[in-house]
C-alpha cells in the first residue's frame, strides 16, 4: 500500500505555502494526510518500520560516538546531523539500490542507509582518506564540503543517466544556508529545463551556521521551486514516514520524465553546526527544547510500540547493537592507521596517466630519501 | 593496573589551549567511555569532553580556572575496561603545531612513530646542501620540476607570485638571464646588484639614546593609560589668512602651528582636564590637574624624536608664542635640546603634516591626558551651505587617556582646537 495515481496527481499540485505534510505526530499517532496516504501499514510490513527506525537510532550512535571522538582528540571535526535522522534515513529508504545520492557533509545518516561503514566515513574527518567509500558501489557520493557544489554534480549526473536511457534517479541533498549559493540556482535551471530525473531533497534545519532562515529567504523555500517550474512539497522532516512516502512519489515522478521535484523537509540541527561551533552563542533559549519535543527517533519509537511493530526486548536488542557498534567505532579510529601518501596518485584519473605516473615515481624517489 | 592520561585536544580545529572551567568528576570516581569528565573553554566555545577510558578517575592533573596548553595531560584514570594503553591522541594540535611537522621517511608506518600526524617534509638529502636550505621556498611541484630541468637553483629566485611564491616566469626569467635571479626593484634598466648573497643576515643595532627613551615612553604609556583617539577634519582658511596677516604685522615666524598651539592653550581653559596626569599611589589613584600649560611639541631631531616643551604656554601670546616655538624648532634641529627641556610636559602637540600624512593615533607620553596631532593642509571639496568648494583642510587627531578624560570632554577640547583653527582670534562659543 504506498502512493496511487491519486497521490502522483495530487502532489504536483500541491502548494508548497500550505501546512508540512506529516504522517507521524510527536505523539507517535500516524496521521492521515488528504493527498499522502501512510506508505507503511504497521501490520503487514512491520520490517521496514523497524529498519527506518533502526537506522536512526544506530545512525544516530555514530553522530554522538564522532562528536566524542572529536571531543577526545581523536577526529579533527565532525558535523552533526543529530535531530535530522528522519529526513535521511526516510530519504534514502526511498531509493533503489542503483539509484544516487549527492550528500553535503551532514548525510551520515542517509550513507548509514546506503551501506558506507562509519569508520570509513570517520577517516574523513580524521584525515586519513580523501573519500573514505567508493561513491559508485553504494550509490552515494563523497561528501562535498563546498556548500552546494553536489548539487551541480547532482543534476550532471541526472543528465547523464538521463542519456544512457536508465529509469535510475538521483537525490540532491543540500542545506537551507547552501540554498542561498549561485550552484544551486544553475543547477535548477539545468534540471528543470532538461527534466533530469533529480529530486532536490532541501533539509531547512533552521540553521546556516548562525545565521537563521529568516535571514536566507522571505518566502517558503519550497515556493523558489515555481520560479524554475518544478512542483514542491513541504514536510515534516522528523517524520521518517511523510519523508520515506513523499521521497517515494517525488523519485517515482522524476523517473518518469516529467522533471524534477523540490521537497523542503523542515528539520532542526540539534547539535552544533560543527564542534567548532558554539550555538549556544546564537540560539534563542527554549528553541533546542521545543525541538527535543519533536525528536524523529522518540516519536518513531512510541508509534512502534503502540502499534505491537516492535516490544521491549527488540529494543533492548538493538540499544545492545548500538553499544557494539560505537565500541567498534572506537576502536577502528584510534587505531586506523595513516595511508600510505603514495595513495594519493591512485585516484587522479579513472586511466593509468604517464604524468601521474612521472610525479608518482618522483614521489616515491623523493620520500624515500633520493633527489628531489 | 596502570594509568592512562588523557590529554587536552584541540576541539577546534587550530587552538592552542583551553581554560579547565568545571570538572564533572572527582578521584575515585568509577567512569566509563564518553562520561563526560570536564567542561573546558576555549577561544570559540564552552564544551564538555567525554572520557575515552573506563576506569576509575586517579588525579585530576590541572585545578578549575588554570589555562592549559593544548597536549598537556589533564586527567589520569586507572585502567580498566577499553584500554588505550599509553596513546596519545593523534590529532591533538594538528592544526598549529609548527614542530608537528616532522620528516618520515616512506613506508614506516610502525605504531610507535605515529603519534604526531604524518606530515612529511622532503628529508634532509633533498635540501640545498649549500648552506641556504634555512629559506623555505614556495613554488608549485611543477614549477619546481620546471627549474630542475632547466638547472635554476631555485632558491637564489625572488618569487613574483601572488603568495609570494617563485612562478614559472621567474624560473624562465632566471633561466634566460641568470642576473635577475636577484630582486630587482627599479623600474628603469640599470645594473643590478650582485654584491649581497640573499642568505647574508640582517643587521642588529642595539636600541641606543632617543631610541631607547621613546620605546620606553611608549612602553610605558601604553601599558598603563587607556588610550582613545578621536579625530575631527577642519577648514583651515582662517588660519592660513592669520597666519599670513600676523607674519605681516609682527614680522616673526609664525605657523599654522604657532595657531594650533594657541588653539590648545584656549581649549584646555574650557576642557582643564586634559592637562592633567595620573597618579597610582599607595592609597589609590590620584589625578593631577596642573595649574599651568606646559605644552610639549613633539620634533623631529637629527636623532630621533624629542619632544621639548613650551613652558607656561597659557602665560603667551600670540607673539610669545611664535618666538618660543621657533627658537624650540631650531634647537631641536641643532640638536641642542636638554633633558631638561623635554622634562614635565602636561599636554603635547605632534605636527605629523611634516611627513606628508592626514592623521594617526598618537601615542601618549607618559604622565600626559592628551595628544594632539596635526594633519598636512590639503585642498580638499568641502560642503559650505549645500554646495561644493574647493578649501585647505587639516585633519586633527587627539589621543586621551580613557581615564582621565571621558569621550564628551575629549570631544568638546578637539572640536575647540578645530573652532579655533578655523576661526583664529574669536572667542569659542
Amino acid at each position: 500500500m504506498t502512493q496511487g495515481s491519486h497521490m502522483r496527481d495530487s502532489l504536483g499540485g500541491f502548494l508548497p505555502g500550505d501546512e508540512p505534510i506529516r504522517l507521524l505526530a510527536p505523539d507517535g499517532t500516524a496521521t492521515d494526510h488528504p493527498l499522502v496516504p501512510q506508505p507503511v501499514d504497521p501490520i503487514d510490513d512491520a520490517d521496514l518500520l523497524r529498519a527506518m527506525y533502526r537506522d536512526m537510532v544506530l545512525a544516530r550512535r555514530v553522530d554522538t560516538e564522532a562528536t566524542a571522538l572529536q571531543r577526545t582528540g581523536e577526529l579533527g571535526l565532525w558535523s552533526s546531523c543529530l535531530g535530522q535522522e528522519a529526513a535521511q534515513i526516510g530519504s534514502a529508504h526511498a531509493m533503489r539500490a542503483t539509484d544516487f545520492a549527492f550528500p553535503t557533509y551532514r548525510e551520515s545518516a542517509v550513507a548509514w542507509a546506503r551501506g558506507v561503514d562509519p569508520v570509513g566515513l570517520l577517516g574523513l574527518y580524521r584525515g586519513t582518506t580523501h573519500g573514505g567509500w567508493d561513491p559508485v558501489e553504494h550509490g552515494f557520493g563523497l561528501f562535498t564540503i563546498v556548500l552546494g557544489s553536489q548539487v551541480l554534480h547532482a543534476v550532471g549526473y541526472a543528465m547523464g543517466i538521463q542519456r544512457d536511457g536508465s529509469d535510475d534517479a538521483v537525490i540532491a541533498y543540500y542545506g537551507d544556508g547552501a540554498g542561498s549559493e549561485g550552484d544551486v540556482h544553475e543547477a535548477m535551471v539545468f534540471a528543470t529545463v532538461e527534466a533530469a530525473p533529480v529530486v532536490f531533497f532541501c533539509q531547512n534545519n533552521g540553521w546556516a551556521i548562525s545565521e537563521p532562515i529568516e535571514r536566507q529567504t522571505r518566502v517558503p523555500f519550497a515556493q523558489r521551486a515555481a520560479g524554475y517550474g518544478m512542483p514542491a512539497v513541504r514536510i515534516d522532516g522528523n517524520d521518517v514516514l511523510a519523508s520515506l512516502a513523499v521521497t517515494r512519489w517525488a523519485l517515482e515522478r522524476v523517473r518518469t520524465g516529467s522533471g524534477p521535484v523540490f521537497i523542503e523537509a523542515i528539520t532542526y540541527r540539534m547539535g552544533a553546526h560543527t564542534t567548532s561551533d558554539d550555538p549556544t552563542r546564537y540560539r534563542p533559549a527554549g528553541e533546542l527544547e521545543h525541538w527535543a519535543g519533536l525528536d524523529p527517533i522518540d516519536r518513531m519509537e512510541r508509534y512502534l510500540r503502540s502499534t505491537g511493530a516492535a516490544d521491549d526486548a527488540w529494543f533492548a536488542e538493538l540499544e545492545a547493537q548500538a553499544d557494539a557498534l560505537g565500541e567498534r567505532i572506537r576502536a577502528h579510529v584510534r587505531g586506523a592507521q595513516d595511508p600510505d601518501p603514495i595513495e594519493m596518485f591512485d585516484h587522479v584519473y579513472a586511466e593509468p596517466h604517464a604524468d601521474v605516473q612521472r610525479d608518482r615515481t618522483r614521489w616515491e624517489s623523493m620520500i624515500s630519501g633520493g633527489a628531489a | 593496573m596502570s594509568d592512562q592520561v588523557f590529554a587536552l585536544p584541540d576541539v577546534g580545529e587550530g587552538l592552542t589551549e583551553a581554560e579547565i572551567v568545571r570538572w564533572r568528576v572527582a578521584p575515585g570516581d568509577t567512569i566509563a567511555v564518553n562520561d563526560p569528565i570536564v567542561d573546558i573553554e576555549t577561544a570559540k566555545a564552552v564544551v564538555e569532553l567525554p572520557s575515552p577510558f573506563a576506569g576509575i578517575v586517579a588525579a585530576l592533573l590541572v585545578d578549575e580556572g588554570q589555562i592549559v596548553e593544548v597536549g598537556a595531560p589533564i586527567l589520569s584514570v586507572s585502567d580498566q575496561g577499553e584500554s588505550q594503553s599509553a596513546r596519545t591522541p593523534v590529532l591533538i594540535g594538528y592544526g598549529v603545531m609548527e614542530d608537528r611537522v616532522h620528516v618520515e621517511g616512506h613506508g614506516d608506518s610502525s605504531h610507535s612513530t605515529r603519534a604526531t600526524p604524518a606530515i612529511s617534509s622532503p628529508p634532509a638529502a633533498a635540501q640545498p646542501t649549500d648552506g641556504r636550505n634555512a629559506q623555505r621556498v614556495l613554488a608549485k611541484p611543477p614549477v619546481r620540476a620546471l627549474a630542475r630541468e632547466l638547472g635554476v637553483d631555485i632558491t637564489r629566485i625572488a618569487p613574483t607570485g601572488p603568495y609570494g611564491d617563485v612562478t614559472r616566469e621567474d624560473i624562465h626569467r632566471a633561466a634566460t638571464n641568470p642576473a635577475s635571479e636577484l630582486r630587482e626593484w627599479s623600474l628603469t634598466p640599470g645594473v643590478n646588484d650582485h654584491s649581497r648573497n640573499s642568505d647574508e643576515p640582517g643587521e642588529r643595532v642595539a636600541v641606543r639614546g632617543v631610541q631607547r627613551s621613546m620605546a620606553a615612553a611608549m612602553v610605558a604609556s601604553a601599558s598603563s593609560a587607556v588610550a582613545v583617539s578621536v579625530w575631527k577634519d577642519v577648514d583651515v582658511s582662517g588660519t592660513i589668512a592669520a597666519v599670513a596677516r600676523l607674519r605681516e604685522q609682527t614680522g616673526l615666524r609664525v605657523t599654522a602651528l604657532t595657531i594650533a598651539a594657541l588653539a590648545v592653550v584656549q581649549a584646555v581653559r574650557r576642557t582643564p582636564i586634559v592637562n592633567a596626569t595620573w597618579h597610582d599611589t599607595a592609597e589609590g589613584a590620584e589625578i593631577e590637574r596642573h595649574a599651568g600649560v606646559q605644552l610639549g611639541i613633539a620634533v623631529a631631531g637629527p636623532r630621533g624624536l624629542v619632544v621639548p616643551k613650551i613652558a607656561d604656554a597659557d602665560r603667551l601670546d600670540v607673539n610669545g608664542m611664535a618666538v618660543a616655538l621657533a627658537h624650540l624648532t631650531t634647537k631641536a634641529r641643532e640638536d641642542r635640546i636638554t633633558p631638561a627641556d623635554s622634562l614635565g610636559a602636561t599636554i603635547t602637540i605632534t605636527n605629523i603634516g611634516v611627513f606628508d600624512v592626514d592623521g594617526g593615533t598618537p601615542v601618549l607620553p607618559p604622565g600626559q591626558a592628551a595628544i594632539l596631532a596635526t594633519g598636512r593642509i590639503i585642498d580638499r571639496p568641502w560642503a559650505i551651505e549645500g554646495g561644493l568648494a574647493v578649501r585647505p583642510v587639516m585633519q586633527l587627531s587627539l589621543t586621551f587617556d580613557h581615564r582621565i578624560v571621558d569621550g564628551q570632554q575629549g570631544a568638546t577640547f578637539l572640536s575647540d582646537v578645530a573652532s579655533f583653527l578655523a576661526a583664529p582670534g574669536v572667542p569659542l562659543a
